[in-house]
């Protein structure tokens, strides 16, 4: 499938911005079952960028600009074709020692209610494949999926309390739980085109599974990723893995939109 | 015999060699002598300002930490053995933490467990893959190291993060030379003075490697009400660079500035006495007003260098003491010179086990507490403290470790009634940059109260002039 993209975040505000700092993860990898055929990010200042790789390997774009009281745009665009291999990536180096996806963080620490999610596994659950099938399953049924329900800030442990949530709280509990028995998971951000809701960003999990790899894992769809993901950046949470992260001063009373516009075609 | 060793008089066996002019020198002071120096030390300290902040007492918030005018004294022979264990310490540390944000060859090993490291909440997992300038991530750290005998040295803690107390080190000296010079005429102490020269050439030597020419160097702190602030101020005055709080510091497109009344400075080196946590809003505690947002991504991109590094804490933390001896070993395929203490992980069972049985003898630490506060000293507590310290301890038990009490060594001291032996322990401070330098001497802290082995000056302790003799 090739997947050609145009990722539209909008900022307007109230008062004049005097300075603005934001960091992008905005750019794609190419791997096995992906490959970028064209990309750019357009935003102010990014002609001054500074490109450099984080600790997992994304691509970082950090911008600086003080764009006044106007309004702005970051633009992210490009051609993708990507293949189904039923969520297995392979062909991407991710440098750090899989066990860093071991480490809970504040948004990814299970609950107890949550860890007892765990003991309802059969025991033909030990092998990891079956194991993160049977979570995904376990997530998706324990947070129906409602948008305005959870916002950036909120933990796996807090959507799963109240039962409701979308992708990122998918996400934070499926990895929260994976971390728990022992086997390493990421969070994933990307894109995704749906049939029957309209393209948006998402966000999903991979998880180590031996002799296979990483493989994805999308609790909110319950599925594998398809030809119909393309896979942008990888981190241990959704807050360290966010699109766009900034800090500003003045510019008070914030205005933004996000706006993904997919186009598909078969080779 | 005493069960304590007395530095000046070992254990009743009469007066070590080191202490011989300070001995002849006590006995010629009067009383009078002794109430005038104690009163001209005490208008010094004000005078220059040295206060900390007490956190958490009800009272005036500000003190000077007590100055006693009995110096610590260490023969030059002593003292070198002792430099090369702490040397050895430090060039481990750096290894450990070099590796541990790499490749990780010491879990592979075996050596630590996997779950002290990934899960500690030192471990700064952004830090991966990062390679600092000449691969130095504790550029200055401050050993605490404890006395028992004439050849026993045990390492209390490693601090790596962002020690503090070389200005009293520096003022004591000043202090000691300004109220008896003589003595410093008699013989040769070696010199501590040249400490800011030292850190200076330390931070100069671990510029980025974008920097060309002569690096620009501030030093970064959270403001006046941060309890080390006298120290940020008179360590970068002493150092002639720029003092900073993050809003003097700002990122523009991709390089650190710091603000001047002319055109922005660029910055090569942050000497930053902020933690982790606060360091840069965009990597770490969003809700941090004491940072310098985006100064985390300039410093993977290797455009800027932080002294010390993010997720140094993880090399002198409490959880992570106890396999040190290992660290060093595993680094430099040697025996380490340097002591730990025996240390319980309440977080295993059999040792927890021991612990609850044997509260009233050891002194528990929270893994991740410092400055002496929230913990037990058995030995010196009440029933009921020990036993509301046993329902923490249980409640929690991976928070703590526990250690025995050690027989710290005691020197002379003035008291109310006159000279008495206290606790003391020393802080040595340790640069690396383009090579390792160590203080002749360090900070030493006495435990003024009789008896008392906590010296941390949040609880009442104080602090001596320490001296390296020269051969």
């Amino acid at each position: 499938m090739q997947l050609t993209i145009k990722h539209i975040t909008h900022y307007a505000y109230d008062t004049a911005l005097d300075y603005s700092i934001q960091r992008l993860l905005l750019t794609p990898h190419s791997f096995a079952s992906q490959s970028v055929k064209s990309w750019q990010v357009s935003a102010p200042g990014m002609a001054q960028a500074m490109q450099y790789r984080d600790a997992f390997g994304n691509k970082v774009h950090l911008i600086t600009s003080n764009p006044g009281s106007g309004a702005y745009d970051i633009v992210a665009e490009g051609v993708v074709e990507v293949r189904d291999v039923a969520g297995v990536v392979q062909g991407l180096s991710v440098p750090v020692p899989d066990a860093v996806f071991l480490r809970q963080t504040a948004a990814t620490l299970p609950s107890e209610p949550m860890e007892a999610l765990l003991q309802g596994f059969g025991s033909a659950a030990r092998a990891a494949l079956p194991f993160l099938h049977e979570l995904m399953a376990a997530t998706h049924g324990a947070i129906a999926y409602e948008t305005g329900t959870t916002h950036a800030h909120t933990t796996g442990a807090e959507a799963f309390a109240q039962g409701r949530g979308v992708c990122q709280d998918h996400a934070h509990v499926f990895i929260g739980l994976a971390r728990k028995a022992g086997v390493p998971a990421r969070y994933v951000t990307g894109y995704l085109v749906a049939d029957d809701v309209s393209p948006a960003a998402h966000a999903w999990a991979e998880a180590l599974v031996p002799d296979l790899g990483w493989v994805g894992f999308d609790a909110a769809n319950l599925k594998c990723p398809t030809d119909h993901y393309v896979r942008v950046a990888c981190g241990l949470d959704a807050a360290g893995t966010a699109p766009v992260r900034g800090c500003r001063r003045g510019g008070t009373g914030e205005h933004m939109s996000v706006e993904v516009r997919v186009e598909m075609s078969q080779q | 015999m005493s069960r304590y060793f007395d530095e000046m008089n070992g254990k009743g066996e009469g007066l070590r060699e080191p202490y011989a002019r300070i001995q002849n020198w006590l006995k010629g002071l009067g009383p009078d002598q002794v109430h005038k120096a104690l009163g001209d030390a005490e208008a010094i300290f004000r005078k220059q300002g040295i206060t900390f902040a007490v956190y958490g007492s009800g009272e005036a918030s500000e003190r000077l930490i007590p100055f006693d005018i009995v110096p610590r004294v260490f023969a030059a022979q002593e003292w070198r053995r002792l430099s090369l264990g702490i040397e050895q310490r430090v060039r481990a540390l750096n290894a450990f933490l070099h590796d541990i944000y790499h490749r990780q060859e010491i879990i592979r090993a075996g050596r630590i467990p996997r779950e002290a490291i990934i899960n500690n909440a030192a471990f700064v997992p952004e830090m991966m893959g990062l390679d600092p300038a000449r691969g130095i991530y504790s550029h200055i750290i401050g050993i605490d190291i404890v006395r028992t005998g004439d050849n026993d040295f045990h390492v209390l803690e490693d601090n790596c993060r962002t020690p503090s107390g070389v200005s009293y080190m520096l003022e004591d000296r000043e202090a000691m030379m300004y109220l008896f010079p003589q003595l410093f005429a008699q013989q040769r102490v070696a010199p501590v003075e040249h400490y800011p020269v030292m850190l200076r050439s330390t931070l100069e030597s671990v510029a980025p490697p974008a920097c060309k020419g002569e690096p620009v160097i501030v030093l970064l702190t959270p403001g006046i009400h941060n309890s080390a602030f006298f120290e940020h101020a008179f360590l970068a005055d002493e150092m002639g660079v720029e003092l900073c709080e993050g809003n003097d510091l700002f990122v523009s497109d991709g390089w650190l500035y710091m603000r001047t009344t002319q055109e922005p400075k660029k910055v090569d080196v942050v000497y930053r006495r902020i933690d982790d946590a606060y360091l840069d809003p965009l990597t770490f505690r969003p809700d941090s007003a004491l940072g310098v947002p985006g100064i985390f991504d300039v410093y993977r991109a290797g455009r800027v260098t932080l002294v010390n590094a993010p997720g140094t804490g993880l090399a002198d933390d409490k959880a992570i003491y106890s396999y040190i001896p290992d660290v060093v070993e595993f680094y430099t395929g040697e025996r380490p010179l340097l002591k730990n203490v025996p240390t319980w992980r309440c977080a295993e069972a059999d040792s927890l086990a021991y612990v609850l049985d044997h509260l009233a003898e050891l002194v528990v630490k929270e893994v991740h507490g410092s400055g002496g506060y929230g913990m037990l000293v058995g030995p010196t507590s009440s029933k009921a403290e020990i036993e509301a310290f046993r329902a923490k301890l249980k409640a929690n038990a991976r928070n703590y470790i526990a250690q025995p009490t050690l027989a710290l060594s005691t020197v002379p001291t003035f008291a109310a009634q006159g000279l008495a032996p206290r606790h003391v322990d020393l802080r040595p401070f340790v640069l690396s940059g383009d090579k390792i330098r160590i203080t002749p001497g360090g900070l030493t802290r006495v435990a003024l109260k009789e008896g008392s082995l906590v010296v941390n000056s949040s609880q009442g302790g104080g602090t001596k002039d320490t001296w390296v003799l020269e051969d």
